[in-house]
């Protein structure tokens, strides 16, 4: 448990010039300054696809507007969702399980540090193809154009015949690359948690994140290689005159939901369960208290990994699946709420009979457990069958999931960023501006997604670049732009907090919560090194050891 | 420090009673704002079901969404309760709280109960299901073939010898003589959803598959939906209205519809029907009665009997149905139907025409 640091380099960082630091950045294979690659590019892609999102609803704040033309909006739409999923919330969730396992397990890197480079940069270039369709989507036809089939890109409007250009071959191509990304980071993530943790941490005193983690590569390598097998297939359509999509050839339409599904599905669990581990250790810091039940909460999740790949088709109850296949789709979509609620009560469980103490971190993981509550409950009303038959393709549901992926994950990645930011940049985060972020951002996101599940309830369909006027969904698309506008200006504050902070915050600490895990041992930031002598541990947490030895936990574990 | 957290913590709930009146209050006044009254009837909402697909669902949806507050209201309650109690106070001595790893116990109770929640959820539910889904025919129930084009809709109603779009009229049903509608669910191109929400869940239409779903409305009147599923640029504007009848109307609705369209009684009508004839207007569209039977179109043999054009993106009337002639993207951009580059003389007896299509 060793903060003391090795001088390995002679010249100073300050000194060389900017050139080679940039160099460095480029070919570095240290899973931290790799993490921080992946955190930057995702934050980059969060404004772009922010920007998309608030052009959507700009165009939908009134009826038969008309801020953009219908070809635009639809890109925008696919351009969000293709986004958000693939190039800000997976490689932020892989930036913060690249930095933090090594140093939570105690380990000097990545099992593969190479492939971990590799990783990142396929998962970038990704990103950057699917945004060249914007100037290379209409091929040699005419003007750039980015794809505009919807996140799913359902057949047979992939097929040449609806979609000419080359914009759909962007889009399928992006996640084919990125996907290769993933399923190295996945690897990875396996690698290092299985061979490289520190003498003394046995799998079940490994920390929750490294846990949950773990399940997360396996269920990475198992959903992505359907999406890839189906992107596949669908250029051999586009290009080679297959037929296994193309419905005007006698391909299923259908197939496609199911290749896209069994991805789609697990892909949820994929987002929520890091933002799980992230919760998993702010909550029992802020609440100085070890997390509640931990061998249930590592069943649980392991559960939810399986269970998640048995109710893709919950995504598919309108496509007129027989009444037998509709229950049992049924049975297993309510049946995950249950590995899902013990959690919940878990972090429950943790902040019972503790000390809470409402830092930021803690604040947004209070706001990721309300949240979190309410989407699990309207996802519950939408994984039974009848009920989803009239919410599906409604706004219901995306106000549903924007509640998970937005209330639930990324409140608690907001959680994450300023619980970790002082480990990593060495400095604080201006207390101020983080408030202002917490509280425009949780306003902003209440009054846009509780006002969004009504117009669902009212017959508002999805995807829809204008509506009729007289429907009973005016006023309330009128709220929800007005909050779409409060959660923008909250990303602001928070980028501006993130610049200033880097240069001018006060000196963190190693260990500015008290907190009890490997990363807080080490200097902040880490040296490249990361711990001078390989820790020691004896319990999950090896810093309470410490700093109470006449109470240490493996007295009890 | 600890000061600091009691002072926070009462911001913190403060500022939670703060979220809750700006949310109170911006509803207020964006209702003021925007508080034109809605007819009622014109609200496509799921909560007043008009028919007995929708009508099951409201009602497993009122069972679902009891279930689900009371499991809000008691777990919000512990949230709120652990953030208030539990709380760092004033003056905390700096001591950690008792360090509790967990209870089989307590895990055993809040596994056991979300598990007999789900079974009855899962029950009730699979009981709907196969009250929609497998719900027999009965013998006077009228057959309805529906097909999904981009972006509008096909009926065809094979025992009446009746072909429309865009509207489908159908008999009001009751319970002593039940005359449910079966819908035959198609796409000829990509896919899309019929989605009436007062009358029953949405179904999707996809391209070489059959599907199926059934209505039987007990109330006469004009039902809104509208496409369900993205099927491509106008997917907005694939709008829905289903006319529930009296079953006399319905009866004359269809002896109207079955009738050819009746020849030109004046010289400028004759002239439409000749420029009707002779451009491409053929390749699209059915008029029964003349030389025009193409198929990519909506039937157009009795267009005026319908209230809307574009498949609901404006109200049928001249002064519309002149600007869709000539300039479609105006209505609906990007919609299939061409720009027919026609003159004004041109323009002016075709209209004509098409207004005789009663």
């Amino acid at each position: 448990m060793s903060s003391e640091t090795i001088a390995l380099n002679a010249v100073g960082e300050g000194s060389r010039p900017i050139g080679e630091r940039l160099h460095d950045w480029v070919v570095t294979v240290d899973h931290k300054k790799l993490g921080i690659l992946y955190i930057l590019y995702a934050l980059f892609f969060l404004v772009v696809a922010g920007i998309e999102a608030i052009i959507m609803r700009i165009q939908l704040i009134v009826p038969h507007n008309h801020f953009v033309s219908p070809q635009i909006f639809n890109r925008m739409m696919t351009m969000h969702g293709t986004t958000m999923i693939f190039f800000v919330v997976m490689p932020i969730l892989f930036g913060f399980g690249t930095y933090l396992i090594p140093l939570m397990i105690g380990a000097r890197d990545m099992a593969f540090p190479r492939l971990n480079a590799f990783s990142f940069w396929m998962t970038a270039f990704g990103g950057l193809l699917l945004y060249f369709s914007f100037i290379g989507g209409n091929g040699l036809y005419g003007a750039g154009t980015a794809p505009d089939v919807g996140w799913w890109a359902y057949a047979p409007l992939t097929a040449r015949a609806f979609s000419p250009g080359h914009s759909t071959d962007f889009w399928t191509l992006a996640l084919i690359v990125s996907g290769i990304g993933s399923i190295g980071t996945a690897v990875n993530f396996i690698a290092t948690i299985l061979c490289m943790r520190c003498p003394g941490m046995t799998l079940g005193k490994m920390p929750l994140l490294a846990w949950l983690n773990f399940v997360v590569g396996g269920m990475v390598i198992f959903c992505i290689s359907p999406l890839t097998a189906a992107q596949i297939m669908l250029c051999i359509d586009r290009y080679l005159g297959g037929h296994f999509f193309d419905t005007q050839a006698g391909g299923s339409a259908v197939l496609w939901m199911h290749f896209f599904w069994i991805f789609g599905h697990p892909e949820v669990y994929i987002l929520a369960v890091p933002a799980f581990a992230f919760v998993s250790e702010i909550v029992p810091v802020f609440s100085r208290k070890p997390i509640f039940g931990y061998p249930i909460m590592v069943a649980a999740t392991i559960t939810i990994g399986f269970i998640s790949f048995s109710v893709w088709a919950h995504h598919m109850f309108t496509v007129g699946m027989s009444s037998y296949g509709n229950s049992f789709f049924v049975f297993t979509t309510v049946a995950i709420a249950v590995p899902t609620g013990i959690k919940i009560f878990n972090w429950l469980g943790t902040m019972w009979g503790g000390k809470i103490q409402f830092q930021i971190p803690m604040l947004f993981c209070i706001g990721f457990l309300f949240q979190f509550l309410i989407a699990g409950l309207t996802g519950i009303m939408l994984g039974t069958a009848p009920f989803n038959w009239q919410l599906s393709g409604s706004y219901f549901v995306v106000a549903h999931f924007h509640y998970v992926i937005v209330g639930g994950i990324v409140f608690a990645l907001f959680g994450a960023f300023y619980y970790w930011f002082p480990k990593i940049s060495g400095r604080m985060y201006n207390e101020t501006l983080a408030r202002w972020h917490f509280w425009l951002f949780i306003i902003g996101f209440h009054l846009t997604f509780d006002f969004m599940h009504i117009p669902g309830i009212l017959g508002m369909p999805r995807r829809i670049y204008t509506y009729e006027p007289g429907r009973g969904w005016e006023v309330w698309n009128f709220v929800v732009t007005i909050g779409a506008f409060l959660q923008a200006a909250g990303v602001l504050v928070l980028v501006v907090n993130f610049l200033w902070s880097l240069r001018r915050g006060e000196l963190a600490g190693n260990d500015p919560w008290d907190a009890w895990t490997l990363e807080w041992s080490t200097s902040s930031p880490p040296p490249d090194y990361n711990f001078a002598a390989t820790p020691l541990v004896r319990s999950r947490r090896p810093l309470w050891d410490l700093k109470h030895p006449e109470d240490p936990d493996w007295k009890y574990e | 420090m600890s000061m600091k957290c009691s002072t926070q913590t009462r911001n913190f709930l403060g500022r939670m009673a703060g979220i809750a009146v700006l949310l109170a209050g911006a509803l207020l006044a964006s209702t003021l704002c925007f508080g034109a009254p809605s007819d009622p009837s014109q609200i496509p909402s799921i909560f007043r079901p008009q028919s007995t697909p929708a009508n099951s669902i409201f009602h497993l949806s009122l069972l679902v969404l009891a279930i689900t507050g009371v499991i809000f209201a008691v777990v919000f309650s512990l949230l709120a309760y652990s953030v208030r109690k539990f709380r760092q106070r004033d003056g905390d001595d700096g001591r950690e709280p008792p360090q509790v790893y967990g209870s089989n116990q307590v895990e055993l109770a809040w596994t056991v109960i979300p598990v007999l929640i789900v079974l009855v959820l899962f029950l009730a539910t699979a009981r709907v299901i196969h009250s929609i889904q497998d719900a027999p025919k009965p013998a006077g129930a009228i057959e309805v073939i529906a097909i999904g084009h981009q972006f509008w809709w096909e009926f065809r109603y094979p025992a009446l010898g009746v072909v429309t779009a865009n509207e489908l009229h159908v008999p009001v049903s009751n319970s002593s003589s039940p005359t449910p509608t079966f819908l035959t669910l198609l796409s000829a191109d990509t896919d899309h959803s019929f989605w009436v929400p007062r009358l029953a869940g949405k179904t999707d239409l996809i391209p070489n598959r059959v599907n199926h779903t059934w209505i039987d409305p007990e109330q006469t009147g004009v039902y809104l939906g509208q496409c369900a599923q993205y099927c491509g640029v106008q997917h907005a504007k694939m709008l829905l209205r289903v006319y529930v009848d009296s079953p006399e109307q319905f009866a004359q609705w269809v002896e109207a519809q079955k009738t050819p369209a009746a020849n030109a009684d004046s010289d400028a009508v004759a002239e439409g029907r000749r420029i009707f004839e002779s451009t491409a207007c053929v390749n699209c569209h059915t008029i029964s009665g003349t030389v025009a039977d193409g198929h990519f179109g909506p039937d157009l043999t009795h267009l005026m009997s319908r209230d809307t054009l574009a498949a609901g993106a404006a109200a049928n009337n001249p002064e519309n149905l002149r600007t869709w002639i000539q300039n479609p993207d105006a209505i609906k951009p990007s919609s299939l139907m061409p720009a027919m580059q026609l003159s004004n003389h041109d323009l002016d007896a075709l209209t004509a025409y098409l207004e005789t299509l009663r």
